[in-house]
């Protein structure tokens, strides 16, 4: 016979404390997880405020305007609407077919380690900071491009309007190339994951029919994980609308529209970086906070959609 | 002369039954569609199936019946050779159809002439009508408005056409599980095999959709020689004409299905049939 | 019958995809052996100990941005982890219902945030009321940044951990906060270890968020209100610039950074493989 038996005011006070270590911890995450809501409203209403001065200047018309003109005060966001979605399209269409390509290859073809190994290397591309794309876009890329690729392109295709025009290296196009190798792992690295996902049995129907493995593949594999696939492309869009320093070190920064993708442009990320610092007037900097307005609520819809589409494909492939 | 009596020696052997074990002669009608002659299968280093030699014949309906894991699966998936998707694998000894090694043949060609019907429903993603034409469209055996006209005929054979003629457009999803693996199984007999492997069709369907699928076998094994795989050894009893008895790897008895399943000869038969294991 | 087209189409195809794979492969190798061939070259013990000169003249290096870089980190992480792990807590260990997911939306939100639109934040609540641009605001940035990672991280791994454990802790006694402190978490802990360093291996070369918070600074910056100096911004500056010794700066302290934010993620990736082996 040891301790005296635990009476049921200390019993109480033992309860007691559990309950609140148990209330502590929820609250103590609970505010932590609110104030990351509270974090993403007050970014949002920063944008709006901040957007002000130029929204009630310009009104609609910021969004149809293509001048855009700091020394007259004109500010418009055609240019750049124009040089984001130009420049992550043709990225997409650089990007897609090889990188689907790829992703067919890591799921159907290689053998799991061979894949696993490449599927990690290609996953470093993603990992490597934006400035350092940015820099061998300048002093690799775009050597590259002008003595090599560009010409040709001009020989054979030329007579095309978006190959018109001289080329002094930073460009829409430069640009373009930059964003689709960064883009391509998110697009390999989603796209194997839902190829994998799709089950045996699909696989065998088709072969135990006579279909070559190609066939398979492209006829019954990839059409079954569509929709994932849809959703590593949107995901990659969203990615390239947004990205900042590459594009801004290639692209040329200038904010005019032109029919040929070898002339300098400029994207919506890149003139912010660029001229924040350099803005004079308040109503200037308000200008580029819209601009950064509009950007967000461009990359909310297509993430929107992009998780929309992951996320129907398949438990197992949401990421 | 000597070709006749080469050719006559070949049909001699042809027509051996080397493991009835109940000493009745084989009808002098029966002629061997597919046979496998100690076929011996691998995974790695496990050796999955031994000497197994058998034969299927033809529009004859035979059952590999045998408890968990006794390799009867894995036996069927060799015959069309789509246990080549799996790494690491190999198969040793032979195996005909028609005389002609498998091994030896085109793979998707065998594939087309020897059709398979998987545990679960398998249709792909597409509509009802399109499942049906795949295995059409990929071989090319039919073009445009034919294609139509195959459709048709298989799910008749199939006796899905009543429930799906109108709805031909539909995703395959749309159906229910017996009705899917009626599809799969019209899907299959699209390209015209000549041989059907069913891989325990029934397992994932109800008694209902059971008895239908039970009742397409007897009408088709006028134009196919079809070998089912069953865990369940009545079914075995109702469809089957031949039955083979695996165990751990190895057939241990093959005959008339009534054979088996009054007067097995070998014990482990008697005491799977009878119910002492599996 | 399989025809000649078919088995060539076949051949073709199956070989395309391989192609497109060593390409990329191939472009990897390409990016990283050009980067540390050049900036291995121009690397010296002045890039890690000196200032940066003043334009025109030769020398010097990037000490300053180095330990610059260092701070924002040290603070990204201050912001970033606390909120993102005890908010990833939350929604794994109480988090039913409409307010969690709506919480979970918003983090994916602010994931798909460009960096460049964190900057304008941080800049709205820090610089504009301060009045000039100072370390903290680009800690605030990249923090905010790590925030949406390093919560779904948590909760992804949390929820990783088996029902069966939680119930054996609280079956012995153990109240709810204790079970998640001494054997919910313990058993992720790999996990979301591996997951914040790959969140801050991501950050540490993030520069748009830091081009008008933190700024950048030729000298030294004291304190965590004056602007300072960063290695990405030095990267982008440099670059950017026309001088030649310049350019073989930027070489040199693409190859730093570069070579630690890979290192970072070979590290977490392996903790993670064995993480997800030892599970």
């Amino acid at each position: 016979m040891s301790s005296a038996p635990i009476t049921l005011s200390r019993s109480r006070s033992i309860a007691a404390r559990f309950r609140a270590g148990d209330e502590f911890a929820y609250t103590l995450t609970l505010v932590c997880a609110a104030s990351i809501f509270l974090v993403t409203c007050l970014l949002v209403y920063q944008l709006w405020i901040g957007a002000n001065l130029s929204r009630h200047q310009f009104g609609w018309d910021f969004i149809f305007t293509s001048t855009w003109d700091p020394a007259r005060e004109i500010y418009g966001a055609v240019p750049f609407m124009f040089g984001t979605v130009v420049t992550a399209t043709v990225a997409l269409f650089i990007s897609v077919p090889i990188g689907l390509g790829a992703a067919i290859f890591l799921s159907e073809m290689a053998l799991p380690s061979i894949s696993d190994t490449l599927t990690f290397l290609i996953e470093l591309l993603a990992a490597v900071p934006s400035v350092i794309y940015g820099l061998l876009g300048i002093f690799l890329l775009v050597p590259v491009l002008e003595k090599t690729v560009v010409p040709l392109l001009k020989s054979t295709l030329g007579f095309l309007p978006i190959f018109s025009g001289a080329f002094y290296g930073v460009s829409l196009f430069s640009a373009s190339i930059v964003l689709s190798i960064m883009i391509v792992p998110f697009i390999i690295s989603v796209s194997r994951e839902v190829l994998l996902a799709v089950p045996v049995d699909q696989r065998e129907a088709a072969l135990s029919l006579g279909a070559t493995k190609w066939e398979t593949t492209s006829q019954v594999v990839v059409p079954y994980a569509k929709r994932g696939i849809y959703g590593s492309i949107f995901l990659a869009l969203a990615r390239a609308l947004g990205e900042t320093m590459a594009v801004t070190m290639v692209v040329g920064n200038v904010p005019k529209v032109q029919a040929s993708l070898l002339a300098p442009g400029d994207s919506i990320a890149s003139v912010i970086a660029n001229q924040f610092t350099e803005a004079t007037s308040d109503l200037y900097v308000s200008a580029l906070i819209e601009l950064g307005l509009v950007l967000f609520a461009i990359t909310i819809i297509i993430n929107g959609l992009a998780r929309l589409l992951i996320l129907t494909t398949g438990a197992k492939v949401a990421k | 002369m000597s070709t006749t009596s080469e050719s006559e020696t070949i049909v001699g052997s042809i027509n051996q039954e080397p493991l009835t074990s109940s000493g009745s002669a084989p009808k002098q009608a029966e002629t061997i569609k597919l046979s496998t002659d100690r076929l011996s299968f691998h995974y790695g280093s496990y050796k999955a199936l031994h000497e197994v030699s058998l034969n299927f014949y033809a529009n004859k309906i035979t059952a590999l019946i045998g408890p968990s894991g006794c390799g009867k699966s894995t036996f069927l998936r060799t015959l069309n050779r789509i246990s080549e998707t799996i790494r690491h694998t190999r198969i040793d000894g032979r195996i005909t159809l028609d005389g002609e090694d498998v091994l030896g043949l085109d793979v998707t060609n065998l594939r087309r002439r020897v059709g398979m019907v998987f545990q679960r429903p398998n249709p792909f993603p597409k509509s009802i009508f399109d499942n049906i034409a795949y295995g059409v469209r990929v071989n090319g055996l039919a073009r445009g408005s034919s294609i139509r006209e195959v459709v048709e005929k298989s799910l008749r054979r199939a006796a899905l056409w009543e429930e799906v003629k109108d709805k031909l457009q539909e995703s395959a999803h749309a159906l229910s599980g017996g009705q899917q693996q009626r599809l799969c199984i019209a899907r299959a007999l699209a390209v015209d095999p000549e041989v059907l492997l069913l891989d325990e069709p029934c397992s994932a369907l109800d008694p209902i959709a059971t008895a239908k699928i039970e009742d397409l076998l007897f009408t088709l094994k006028d134009d196919c020689t079809i070998v089912i795989v069953t865990h369940n050894m009545q079914q075995a009893a109702r469809v089957a004409d031949k039955t083979g008895f695996f165990l751990m790897g190895k057939l241990i008895e093959f005959d008339q299905t009534e054979v088996i399943f009054k007067n097995p000869s070998a014990k482990e038969t008697e005491d799977y049939i009878t119910g002492r294991f599996g | 019958m399989l025809s000649p087209r078919r088995k060539i189409v076949n051949a073709l195809m199956l070989s395309l995809t391989g192609v497109c794979t060593v390409f990329i492969v191939g472009v990897l190798f390409i990016i990283l052996g050009y980067l540390f061939w050049n900036g291995a070259r121009y690397l010296s013990i002045d890039f890690f100990t000196k200032l940066p000169v003043p334009i025109g003249e030769s020398g010097g290096g990037m000490a300053n941005a180095i330990v610059g870089s260092g701070k924002l980190l040290l603070l990204a992480t201050l912001i970033g982890v606390p909120f993102g792990f005890l908010g990833g807590v939350y929604l794994a260990e109480f988090g039913t219902g409409p307010f969690p997911s709506m919480v979970r939306y918003m983090t994916d939100l602010l994931n798909g945030v460009p960096s460049i639109v964190i900057g304008i934040f941080a800049y709205s609540v820090l610089v504009r009321p301060m009045h000039h641009f100072s370390t903290l605001a680009g800690g605030l940035a990249l923090g905010v940044m790590m925030v949406p990672i390093a919560l779904r991280t948590t909760e992804e791994f949390l929820r990783g951990v088996p029902q069966s454990l939680r119930e054996g802790a609280m079956a012995l006694g153990a109240s709810k906060a204790r079970t998640i402190a001494t054997v919910v978490i313990p058993a992720a802990f790999k996990g979301i270890l591996s997951g914040m360093l790959l969140d801050l291996a991501r950050v540490a070369g993030e520069t748009a968020p830091l081009l008008f918070t933190s700024l950048g600074n030729n000298f030294w910056s004291s304190g965590w209100d004056k602007p300072t100096a960063a290695l990405p911004v030095m990267i982008y500056q440099y670059a950017t610039s026309p001088y030649d010794d310049w350019h073989r700066q930027a070489w040199a302290a693409g190859f730093v950074l570069l070579a630690l934010v890979l290192a970072v993620n070979v590290v977490a990736r392996l903790v993670l493989a064995r993480a997800s082996h030892a599970a």
